[in-house]
């Protein structure tokens, strides 16, 4: 079973579309990424994941669980960290814990138990009886994931975390979730547009005006002779790398066809894997250029 | 059951955390009642005398005439507040929060109304206590009594903030609001007059504060607090706390919001 199925989704703001035949799968125990520039549909993608739109076309399964028919078994596993902090900076971190363990009708008991788990493996302990105003943003992101992860979601749904932090904490928040997700087993959907937030290993998703336009390993996306960046460019028609612009041109993981929710590729072992080896070069030299 | 009880709970608990926090807004919430019975009272005694009128038995001053309006006033204000409040949590996303639960949004939303009527009736009881000892006594079970018309009061006007809360798109236009709808339906009410006396300065005046919600929030715990049931202030305050409700609950979406914005 998949962490999460998304079946033909649309969806307009009146007469624009944001959103227009998005189908994907997040399978379990791994991290994808979802990856598109400003204004692709990211944000209204995560509005319908979280339920706060409702689905004007589609399917959406969280953990097996429908959205719309059964939304408090699927939202009961759905841990979110959004773009936007949305801890109450007046509160300490304990509380806002608390909060969110109350808004899942958490027992007292095992309330307690998890937050004092949670806060000891974000290594936020001393930190609990801060106000959130008196933490660096790096800190607040980890109170943010200490919360998703309160009610034990089996999938954690991250949107732009790592937005408005330094380059090192940024770095820091990614590989914190990476071993998350490697550690726990959790599968983990992490939205960005910064291409230096995906490795590899990662199932990618390569979102464009509303339009799935690339989806595979991240490592299988760059064809030969180019880079993520390049390939990225290509497929969002920002040709800032020297790329071509077309979005007729596309890779061989490439599948345009709205309504199927497919399988997860196969994972590929990049440790062992030549051309997983040359993508991650790739992926590093996109960096760099980023 | 213990799930919604632990979620309203926790409700509750985080609506008073941040007023405890905001101690100004405890302050600022009984000044200005204070204001009124101490200043403009002070000044309206001599001008305006109370016949003997329903509940009271005998003449009264006019510090205690006013008393059950500015308490209402607090819960007016309050429900007010509430709005703000949810119009900044939908502005600064902390409201995603409470949406992303898995408790249905209508439980959710009532949770929230129940925790700013609680936050507002300590506040109510803070105001007659002082008034209280500044002379203004009702009978000491009145206070008891009138402990769930206040609460029905408060719900009735957190209900109100909730559905205008709705139809406001951006925090600046709060203003309007307090323009709008807290000081019209404060002054056209029997909270500083009586009817009667509206009645003779004009006749559709009357009319108008006789139709006020508002004035039957304050008739319902005036007479609670003199011990007395008013069933017609009653029965309009449990419906149109219901139809506010309702209408909040029905008229609640934050996709509203952004399809608006986008328009």
């Amino acid at each position: 079973m998949n962490a999460l199925e998304v079946g033909d989704i649309a969806f307009a703001y009146g007469e624009r579309r944001a959103l227009d035949g998005v189908s994907f799968t997040a399978a379990q125990g791994r991290f994808t990424a979802l990856l598109g520039p400003n204004g692709a549909g990211k944000s209204t993608l995560i509005a319908l994941l979280t339920r706060l739109y409702d689905l004007q076309q589609g399917q959406i399964r969280i953990a097996g669980f429908d959205l719309r028919e059964t939304p408090r078994k699927a939202l009961a596993r759905l841990g979110v960290v959004f773009q936007q902090s949305t801890l109450d900076l007046d509160l300490t971190v304990e509380q806002n814990l608390r909060y969110h363990a109350a808004l899942h009708g958490m027992p007292r008991i095992v309330a307690n138990e998890r937050i004092e788990l949670e806060l000891q493996r974000q290594q936020l302990g001393e930190r609990r009886r801060n106000k959130v105003r008196e933490l660096n943003g790096g800190h607040r992101r980890r109170v943010e994931i200490a919360r998703a992860l309160l009610h034990r979601p089996e999938l954690l749904l991250l949107d732009e975390a790592s937005a408005g932090l330094d380059p090192a904490s940024r770095q820091a928040l990614n590989q914190h979730v990476r071993a998350l997700c490697r550690d726990e087993t959790m599968s983990v959907l992490w939205t960005t547009h910064l291409l230096d937030e995906v490795q590899a290993d990662d199932d990618l998703l390569v979102l464009n005006r509303g339009r799935l336009v690339a989806r595979g390993r991240a490592a299988e996306l760059a064809t030969e002779g180019e880079d993520l960046a390049a390939s990225f460019a290509r497929l969002t028609g920002n040709d800032t790398h020297g790329a071509g612009s077309s979005l007729g041109h596309r890779p061989a993981v490439l599948d345009g066809t709205p309504g199927a929710i497919e399988p997860p590729h196969e994972a590929v072992a990049p440790a062992s894997n030549p051309g997983a080896g040359s993508a991650r070069a790739s992926l590093e030299s996109g960096r760099r250029s980023s | 059951m213990i799930i919604y009880w632990e979620c309203l709970r926790g409700i509750v608990l985080r609506e008073w955390l941040r007023f405890v926090q905001q101690r100004s807004r405890f302050f600022s919430a009984l000044v200005r009642p204070l204001l009124w019975l101490v200043v403009f009272a002070a000044g309206f005694r001599a001008a305006l005398g109370i016949a003997i009128i329903e509940p009271y038995d005998t003449y009264i001053t006019y510090e205690t005439y006013i008393v059950p309006g500015l308490a209402c006033m607090i819960l007016l204000f309050n429900g007010m507040q509430g709005s703000l409040s949810m119009v900044y949590d939908r502005e600064m996303g902390s409201m995603r929060v409470l949406l992303t639960s898995p408790l249905p949004r209508s439980f959710l939303l009532a949770s929230k109304l129940v925790a700013t009527a609680l936050i507002s009736l300590l506040q109510v009881y803070a105001f007659l206590a002082i008034a209280w000892f500044y002379g203004v006594q009702p009978p000491p079970l009145g206070l008891i009594v009138a402990l769930p018309a206040l609460l029905l009061v408060a719900l009735l006007l957190s209900a109100l903030g909730l559905l205008l809360s709705n139809g406001i798109r951006q925090l600046e236009n709060f203003a309007g609001v307090m323009n709008f709808v807290i000081f019209p339906m404060f002054f056209l009410s029997s909270a500083l007059y009586p009817l009667w006396k509206m009645r003779e300065a004009s006749e559709w005046l009357y009319w108008i504060c006789a139709l006020n919600p508002f004035t039957h929030a304050v008739e319902l715990v005036r007479h609670a607090l003199y011990l007395r049931l008013a069933p017609t202030a009653l029965m309009v305050c449990i419906g149109l706390t219901l139809l506010f409700s309702l209408l909040a609950v029905l008229s609640f979406n934050p996709q509203h919001a952004a399809l608006r914005r986008s328009a």
